[in-house]
Order: C-alpha cells, then structure tokens, then sequence
C-alpha cells in the first residue's frame, strides 16, 4: 500500500487550482523490527535513561556543597558536573564544551550523514516513543488505517483518550525531569508532591510539558522539515563521501511486482531487485520514499533499511537493497567497478584535529586551573596620593576569590619597589608585615588596598609592581602585575 | 494564472508569476504555519486590550491591567529604599568605631557615603577627592582639623567658618592677614616666608637672613602654628613642616598668604543631610585613605 507523501504539496481544492499551502498528511508508520529498530531502542533507552534520572546521582562534594552530580545552581551562580565545578567567569568551558559538540555533529555527518537526526535527536526518540505509544494503544498499522477509515466509534475515543493520557504522562515527566537539573532533585520531587516548590518550578514543567506533547505528538515530522535548520545545514556541510542510507539504484531498478520482475528476467531482459512493495515508506516515521535518493525529509534513522531486508529474505534475495552507501558507490558498481570508501578525508581530519585541540586545551586549562584567584583595580581619581611625609599612596579595589569549601586565610604582599607597605582596610591580621585576609567558603572578597612608596625615594610616573596572593593552606599563589604611579 | 505549470528543471510548480521568462518555483508552507500566523495576530489584538497600546489625541489606551512601567519603577524605588532604611536604622543606633568594624554596616556605609560623595561634596573636593587649590585633597594624611571618625563627622556636621555655632573657627577669625593689616612689612613677609619654605625643605632665597625670618616667625605666626611649626588642630592651624601646601608651595602664593589671610569656608550639612549619610560620609571620607 502507498501513502502520498505530501512532500509534492498540491494542497486541497480541485487539481487544477494551486495552492501556496501544503497539506500536512498523516503518517501511520508500521512498526518493524531488526538491527537498526534494536539501535534505536538502546538508543532510546540510554538517551531517555540519562535524561531522567541523571539529577537524581549523587556525587559528594564535601559538607558544605551540594551532592548532586549535575547541578545547575542559578541563585548560588555555581554549575556542578561530577567532579567539576564551575564558576560564572568560566563559562568559556563552557564555549569549549558547544565547539566540541558542534565538531562531533559535523564529524558524525561527514563519517555517516545524519546519525544525530536518524538516532540521537530529541525530536526523533521522543517522537520514536510516541509512536510507541500510539502502536501499543491504537494497534497497528493496518489497525489505524482502518479505524480512521470508520470514523469515530465509542472504541476509538477511548483509544485516543488514553493514547493522549499516556503522551501527556511522558511530555510531564519530562517537563519534571528538566526542573530537577537547577534545583536538589529529591527535595524538589518531594516539594512538588506537596506543592512547596516554587511558582516557577510549575511553570517550566507546564511550558515543557506543552512542548513535548505538541512537538512528539503533533508537530512529528512536521518539525525535521519546516522548523529545523539542521537538515539545510547538513546538506551544505555534507559530500559525496559520507555514507549515507541509499536505495541501491544498480541493484533495484528496474522495479516492479515480483510477478513482472520473473517475467523480465525470464525474457532476459534487466529486471531489478525492488519489488515496489511499498514497505520501506510503510515503516518511515516521515513518510519518505527513499528510493528517491537522499532528501531533505529523510533523517535516515534505517527503518527502511530494516523493512526491506525483511522483505528481501522472504522473496530470497540477498540483504541491503537499502544500506548506507554512497552515489559513487552505485555508479562504480554500475561501470563494474568495486566499492571505494573514503573515510579519511580532509574535513574529517579537520573535524577530528579541532575536536583533539579543544579538548586538549580545555583538560589543561582545567587540570591546571586554581582553587583561588584575586583581580586587582587600581583607583582611577586620584592616581595617586602625596603624603605629607613625602611618600605616596596608591589605591587598590582587591577581589579575591577563595573555590575551596572550606574558609582560606591569604596572604596577601606586593613586590616592585624596595620598601613598599601595604595595607587592606578592614583586615585586622597581618603576616610579616602583609595583610592576612580571610575569605570565606566558595565566595569572593573585596578589600580596599593601600600601598605605601617609602619617603624620599624618588620614582617615575608609572613603575611595574606585582600583587602576590599565597593561600595559607596549601600555599597555591597567584600573582597580578600592575603599576605604582607616582607625580 | 489558472494554467499549471511545472518547472522542467526541478520538476516543482511554479506560482504562475512570470517576468521576462522568469518564475518563481512553488514550494508551499505546511499550513499550520499559516494558522500561527493566524494565532499572532489573534494574540496581538488580546495584548492590545490587556496592556497600553494605542496613542490617543492626550492620553492612550491604558489596558485591561492600567500595567505602567513608570509606576513599577517607582514602586521598585520604594522598596529599595524601605531596604535601605533597615541597614540606615542600624547605622544610626551605631557608633563610627562600631561602623568601622562591622563589615556589613561598613560595607552599606561606604556605598552610601560614596554616592552622597558626590552628590554633595564633589563640586569643591572633586569626584575623586583630590580637592585643588584651597579645597583640601581628602586622600592625603593632613588634616587641619583633624583625620580622627569623630574629627571628620564634627567637621562634616557643622563646617568651617559656615556660621553655625558649633563649626571649627566659629568666630571666623581665619588666617590672620598680616600684611593688609599693616602688621607686617612687605620685606618682612618675604623674609618670614623664605623662613617658611626652609621648614618643609623647599627652595630658599639664599639673599635672604633666614635667623631674621625665624624671628618674626616666633614672634607672629608661633602662636597658631608652633614654634617648630608644626601646627594646631585645635585652630585649624597647618603644619607647615610637612609637604602639603592646601594654596600653593610657590613663593608667590605663600606671600599672598600671609599678606591677605586665608579663611576657607566648609558648610555645615547637618541641616541640610540626614544623620546616617552624615555619618557613611565621614566613614567613607576617613577611608579614601588617609584617615588616622
């Protein structure tokens, strides 16, 4: 059986009349199994499983720090990940983090087109498991069809009425399972149970809950073809090396029933392997004819593949009439040529050499990253100050930053000029001399700092000082240069 | 119009517009796009009636909510300053030490002080307070009333020579001008002036007997300044042995000095300023820097 498409999009009304609106056509696709379905289910499973009980692992941090292992803790301005934790001025990890994860998408497309639409897309398994649904509530495929057929009959509505139940179930605990990741899960669950958790908390449950329902419900594929930019942008990063799921034109055409096709070959005439059975469009969750080559509505999820080899055997000819496979392919084995594939190319070599670099760069910068900082301001008005003994003073805004989770004494001293004093406003403990402040668990202090030229020594206009920071627990230093500016 | 036509090319119809041979290939929008663009504009009508929208000839359509943004600023505004007038409470049941030595209040004290700064003090001290000739630099360690909290907080309280009775020099005698008055001699000016500048190491004129300038030194300016020349809080009187010269270190400037008299004026704010941003002026005041 044949579905149009709708990709033609002559929309309603008399043949004759043009339509500047296509139709959106319902798609039943018919439930299959085989390799590429068994994917997709372990797929589904490891990305869902992740998604949803993710906020609910504990990692230990300490007394004083949250243990949930990803954490995203807006009001506190902290982001938790395992045994990372990042602060609001290291959200540059985070820039490495999205170039790493685009040059992974465009690597998966040039090695074997779209793997993130076909497999991993949120769009595809959510969808994936509503049509789960659907198949499990509604029947099959043949079921569907029929039904629609009928009309509405009392049967019917209590399918749909528990078919949108189950969906609505699934896109609200999705919508739950987002709000778990900016707040401690359990006690948020808990909260929510009992209606204590906050107003906004309900509110982005509702919005995704929406979302999900609308998008893995309704918008299905309608999504992958007019909302996405990921397909117009694939395409343009694509070649014609990359692998992707292909009728394998040699071998199928010409196609026809099978009946015909044994006449053909009979007559010794060409005579393909597809049998027009229908099936690959059957099964299609976007309603593609793939054997209309590589199209922007295919998200290449292998269904097809898997119809077709299942057809293949029962008529016993050999698998992989759809497999992935590339144009030059089918055109060298038209011209008696063997197979060639190139995996090793320069865009993936690009793509593999951008994602080692970032990486690397990101896991030194962070392996040597330090668990305290300070940033120094020196006072624009005035300058500098003379003092009446004949010194001068300049004026320094100090922030120092302590990540540990316990309180940190910090020395802090200045170096430059022989004989230069330092002193921080409000800091009563001083070390030989220097000022020991105190910074309190996982924060930031900010001193006024002022420092001292000795009298009489005469200096130039701006001469180059260094600020030196030393922890008092584990002696980690850090250093700031700046200038004393003098008349 | 009514005829199909199929672009041979990518086989797609076309509109049926042509322009000079060319047309425009028809690849249509799903149609519930077009029902959002529907629900839009159905929303924007119902944004219309719930917020201010439309100018009117002297007003304008004020929404079913009267929503004004002015008058959630404003609101903003109050609470804000209900939020400041918890931490002003406690400013003003504490003491100036006790201020110092409370982050929190010092902290509120210092963000208030510096506002006020320059709102009220900037004009003469600047906005860094560097003063300039006769407006005394408040960062620097010489004070001729005095560096201490309190001495800052009387001075901010009730001035110099500002006519308040309880102001520094109430009876605004000033700097006495010696030579206007006809207490000195021109000559004997200048000679008490290279007298003057030998104190704090500045240039002398070698010309000059610097035994006679002592001598008219002890004899007239020893009084207010001190014989050594140090100065005196108590009369605002400034050292003059340091290296800050509040109207000049030129000899020109401080024979002007001595010949007319100085009397620099600071008003009294304790009218004119509440006493907690009296008070974060003084702790803001004492550390720019200088403070003792």
């Amino acid at each position: 059986m044949r579905v149009d498409t709708g990709d033609s999009g002559s929309g309603g009304g008399s043949s004759q009349e043009k339509s500047l609106w296509a139709k959106a056509n319902n798609i039943y696709p018919q439930s299959i199994s085989g390799t590429f379905r068994n994917i997709k289910w372990a797929l589904m499973v490891v990305t869902l499983g992740v998604y949803y009980f993710l906020p609910f692992v504990r990692w230990d941090r300490g007394p004083n720090a949250p243990d949930q292992a990803v954490l995203i803790d807006f009001p506190s301005r902290r982001f938790y990940f395992f045994f990372i934790e990042i602060w609001p001025q290291e959200v540059y990890y985070l820039t490495g983090l999205l170039i790493i994860a685009a040059m992974t998408l465009f690597l998966m497309n040039a090695v074997a087109g779209r793997i993130w639409c076909g497999y991993l897309c949120w769009q595809t398994v959510w969808t994936d498991l509503f049509y789960a649904v659907e198949n499990w509530v509604e029947g099959s495929r043949r079921d569907r069809l029929m039904k629609e057929k009928q009309g509405w009959t009392f049967r019917r509505v209590r399918e749909k009425a528990v078919k949108h139940f189950i969906w609505l179930l699934i896109a609200w605990w999705t919508g739950g399972a987002w709000v778990l990741y900016f707040s401690d899960a359990p006690t948020l669950v808990k909260d929510l149970a009992t209606f204590q958790a906050p107003f906004v908390a309900y509110l982005w449950i509702g919005i995704l809950t929406f979302t999900t329902y609308i998008f893995a419900g309704f918008g299905r594929e309608q999504v992958c073809i007019y909302m996405c930019p990921w397909p117009r942008i694939q395409a343009s990063l694509t070649d014609e090396w990359a692998l992707n799921i292909e009728y394998r034109t040699d071998r199928g055409e010409p196609r026809g029933s099978l009946k015909k096709m044994k006449e053909l070959a009979a007559k010794g005439e060409p005579s393909g392997d597809c049998i027009d059975c229908g099936q690959c469009i059957a099964v299609c969750p976007t309603g593609t004819d793939i054997r209309n080559g590589v199209q922007l509505s295919c998200i290449q999820c292998g269904l097809c593949i898997d119809a077709c080899d299942a057809v293949m055997k029962k008529i016993g000819k050999p698998t992989g009439l759809i497999a992935y496979d590339t144009d030059i392919n089918i055109n060298r084995r038209r011209q008696g040529l063997h197979d060639i594939y190139k995996l090793v190319r320069p865009r993936t070599l690009i793509y593999v050499a951008i994602i080692l670099a970032v990486s690397g760069f990101m896991v030194f910068t962070f392996s040597t990253r330090s668990m305290s900082g300070m940033n120094v301001l020196h006072d624009r008005n005035p300058l500098y100050v003379q003092l009446s003994e004949g010194g001068v003073r300049n004026g320094f805004t100090v922030r120092m930053l302590n990540k540990h989770t316990e309180p940190g004494e910090f020395v802090l001293s200045v170096e430059g000029i022989d004989g230069l004093k330092i002193e921080a406003i409000g800091v009563e403990g001083t070390e030989n001399g220097n000022p020991v402040v105190s910074v309190d668990r996982d924060t930031t202090r900010e001193v006024r700092v002022l420092v001292f030229s000795p009298k009489g020594l005469q200096l130039g206009q701006s001469t180059p000082i260094t600020f030196r920071l030393v922890s008092k627990a584990d002696g980690e230093t850090t250093t700031v240069n700046d200038y004393f500016k003098a008349p | 119009m009514a005829e199909r036509h199929i672009d041979e090319l990518s086989g797609t119809e076309t509109t049926g517009h042509e322009w000079d041979g060319l047309r425009e290939l028809n690849t249509p929008l799903p149609r519930w796009w077009l029902w959002i663009f529907y629900v839009t504009i159905v929303w924007s009508i119902l944004y219309w009636i719930a917020y201010p929208a439309w100018p009117m000839v002297s007003s304008y359509t004020k929404g079913m909510f009267a929503y004004s943004a002015r008058e959630e600023g404003l609101k903003a505004f109050e609470a804000g300053k209900a939020a400041r007038a918890e931490v002003g409470g406690a400013l003003q049941n504490a003491s100036l030490d006790q201020i110092q030595s409370t982050p929190a209040l010092l902290e509120f004290a210092q963000g208030q002080g510096k506002a006020s700064f320059g709102d009220n003090c900037a004009p003469c001290h600047g906005l860094g307070a560097t003063g300039g000739p006769g407006y005394p630099n408040l960062n620097d360690d010489d004070w001729m009333w005095g560096g201490t909290l309190d001495d800052i907080y009387t001075t901010l309280q009730y001035g110099i020579r500002s006519g308040h009775d309880d102001a520094r020099d109430s009876g605004i005698t000033g700097m006495t001008a010696f030579g206007a008055d006809g207490i000195l001699e021109t000559d004997q000016i200048a000679s008490v002036v290279n007298y003057v500048r030998s104190l704090s190491g500045l240039e002398t004129d070698s010309g000059l007997d610097l035994a006679a300038g002592q001598t008219l030194f002890i004899d007239n300016c020893s009084a207010c300044h001190g014989e050594d020349g140090k100065g005196m809080l108590e009369l605002g009187a400034p050292n003059l042995t340091d290296g800050i010269w509040l109207y000049g270190s030129s000899p020109a400037a401080m024979i002007e000095t001595v010949t007319n008299g100085r009397k620099g004026v600071m008003p009294a704010w304790s009218g004119r300023l509440d006493d907690v941003t009296v008070k974060s002026l003084a702790v803001y005041v004492h550390n720019l820097g200088g403070g003792k």
